[in-house]
């Protein structure tokens, strides 16, 4: 079955993205649904259906834009969580419940303004059993399994540091960027150590910005001022809320899991994939990514990406925006990496990659806790 | 401010058996006993089969070295131990568990995944927390 019938028809980030300590994190989801509703040529008299993360969510970002929703989603999982709204919204819109609805990214990340504080429940799992041990948010935990992985497939720290070089050249082309310089291998390695093996320019950035995106069906396709975006497939999976229960180390079965639903129901393979963002919140992502998808066999990603495949000119575009790594990270990154789907789809990229087709995006949330695929194209299967 | 201590954790009705085992210098986890299946963390039904039917049994404590990092940013309480090891183990009885490893120096040198290690307990407040410690020739049981 096609998930083809629904399409993005509006997509924008904040004016800036970066440091922004004079909008709080609500300033910012306003922001983005302004833009990504005047893209699409609409009003807020024209949503009826809301969906964003818990905080500040649904019910605050709607009454602040004036929105009375026929429809609410506060799924919040994490940074994926905007890839399984725009999953929800497509059914929603299937089913009838809503026609037009508006998805909302912001967040303080960085200077914290309106931000909800860190804090930890002790009784919780993993504050029983991986608070205690010293962890402090993902630089902790997400990176843990990677050692099992470079012992198992041979992954070198110098493959790990070409993710990062990759990434950085696509970066270079785009201003928005926050770090644009053009850097080596021996850079990566030679940046401050952050939590062996991982080095400071193989983690993400930490940034304030928004983004936001409309979803209506394909049947209005020719109403909007920019060319449609037809979401052709979406999986979601979660796996665990604890790293240390992740199921095999080496795999991300909730990536393979969320994958192959979004593939089967566009109707797809690797093969027909002409641009790739998988969410980098750490170096080694792309590589769980690439290889869970199918895109390369396990083991191969690492050279994959230091062979040049990734960067540009390769034959895989992948994270084209720079990434987490190099363009922005709010903290719940997703929403970046769907927006920069929509406009490699719709032509109008900084670093355009040519003509492409068929755009996958790979969101993860928490660390390989959930996940969200979507399969966008340029028309409708 | 005061400086913040390390975190302790917060028993519940489900878990405070392991707790208490702590205490005790065991490392007791869960089993099925329809199935057969050992698991961890502590939860009132088994994750393979779903049977509520499960108990709690003492484990060898042993275990070897899954996978780690060396955290150079410490968490709060952790200033004077940086940069340390957040490891996770995996028990002889099959399910890993994060820890932290006492008695080895936190470089990747001294640190060889597979490397064997046996639980000892470390006082945290009033919780006795499992850690692992290296298995050193001549040590063996």
């Amino acid at each position: 079955m096609s998930a083809s019938g629904v399409i993005i028809a509006g997509a924008a980030e904040t004016n800036e993205i970066g440091r922004l300590p004079n909008q709080s994190t609500l300033g910012l989801h306003i922001e983005a649904a302004q833009n990504a509703v005047a893209d699409a040529g609409l009003t807020m008299k024209d949503i009826d259906g809301i969906a964003t993360v818990s905080a500040p969510g649904p019910v605050q970002v709607a009454h602040a834009l004036g929105i009375y929703p026929d429809w609410v989603d506060g799924t919040g999982v994490g940074g994926t969580s905007f890839l399984l709204h725009v999953r929800h919204a497509a059914a929603a819109i299937r089913a009838g419940y809503a026609k037009t609805i508006l998805i909302t990214h912001g967040e303080s990340g960085r200077s914290r303004v309106g931000a909800p504080p860190f804090r930890g429940d002790p009784a919780s799992p993993a504050g029983q059993f991986e608070a205690p041990y010293g962890t402090l948010g993902p630089t902790t935990t997400f990176t843990i399994p990677l050692l099992r992985y470079m012992k198992e497939y041979g992954l070198t720290h110098e493959q790990l540091a070409y993710v990062a070089v990759a990434q950085r050249q696509w970066a270079a082309k785009n201003p928005r960027a926050m770090f644009r310089d053009i850097i080596n291998v021996e850079d990566v390695l030679a940046s401050r150590m952050v939590a062996y093996p991982f080095h400071l320019l193989e983690c993400c950035l930490v940034t304030d910005g928004g983004g936001a995106l409309v979803v209506t069906s394909a049947d209005r396709a020719a109403d909007f001022p920019k060319p449609a975006v037809h979401v052709l497939g979406t999986g979601e999976a979660s796996e665990t809320p604890m790293i240390s229960q992740m199921l095999d180390f080496t795999e991300s079965r909730m990536f393979r899991q969320a994958g192959l639903r979004a593939f089967a129901e566009a109707g797809i393979t690797t093969a027909d994939v002409d641009h790739l963002m998988i969410y980098d919140a750490f170096a080694h992502v792309p590589i769980y990514g690439l290889e869970a998808l199918g895109f390369v066999k396990k083991g191969e990603a690492g050279p994959f990406i230091s062979e040049g495949n990734t960067e540009p000119g390769g034959v895989l575009p992948l994270n084209t925006n720079g990434g987490g790594l190099s363009y922005t990270h709010t903290g719940m990154y997703g929403m970046f990496a769907i927006q920069e789907s929509v406009r490699q789809i719709r032509g109008e990229a900084a670093a355009q990659v040519d003509n492409p087709q068929i755009s996958v995006v790979v969101g993860n949330g928490g660390m390989f806790a959930t996940c969200g695929v979507l399969v966008l194209g340029r028309q409708p299967r | 401010m005061p400086p913040r201590s390390k975190a302790v954790p917060a028993p519940t009705p489900e878990t405070q058996p392991y707790w208490d085992g702590a205490a005790a210098g065991e490392l007791r986890i869960q089993r099925c006993v329809d199935c057969g299946e050992p698991y961890f963390y502590p939860r009132p039904a088994c994750p393979s089969c779903g049977s509520a039917n499960v108990e709690w049994f003492t484990a060898s404590g042993d275990a070897t070295l899954y996978s780690y990092v060396i955290n150079h940013r410490p968490a709060p309480g952790f200033e004077d131990d940086a940069p340390y090891a957040i490891a996770v183990v995996q028990l002889a009885e099959g399910p890993r568990m994060m820890t932290s490893l006492v008695g080895v120096p936190a470089t990747p040198e001294a640190l060889v995944l597979d490397m064997p290690l046996r639980v000892t307990f470390e006082q945290r407040g009033d919780i006795s927390l499992p850690v692992f410690t290296p298995v050193t020739a001549g040590d063996a049981s």
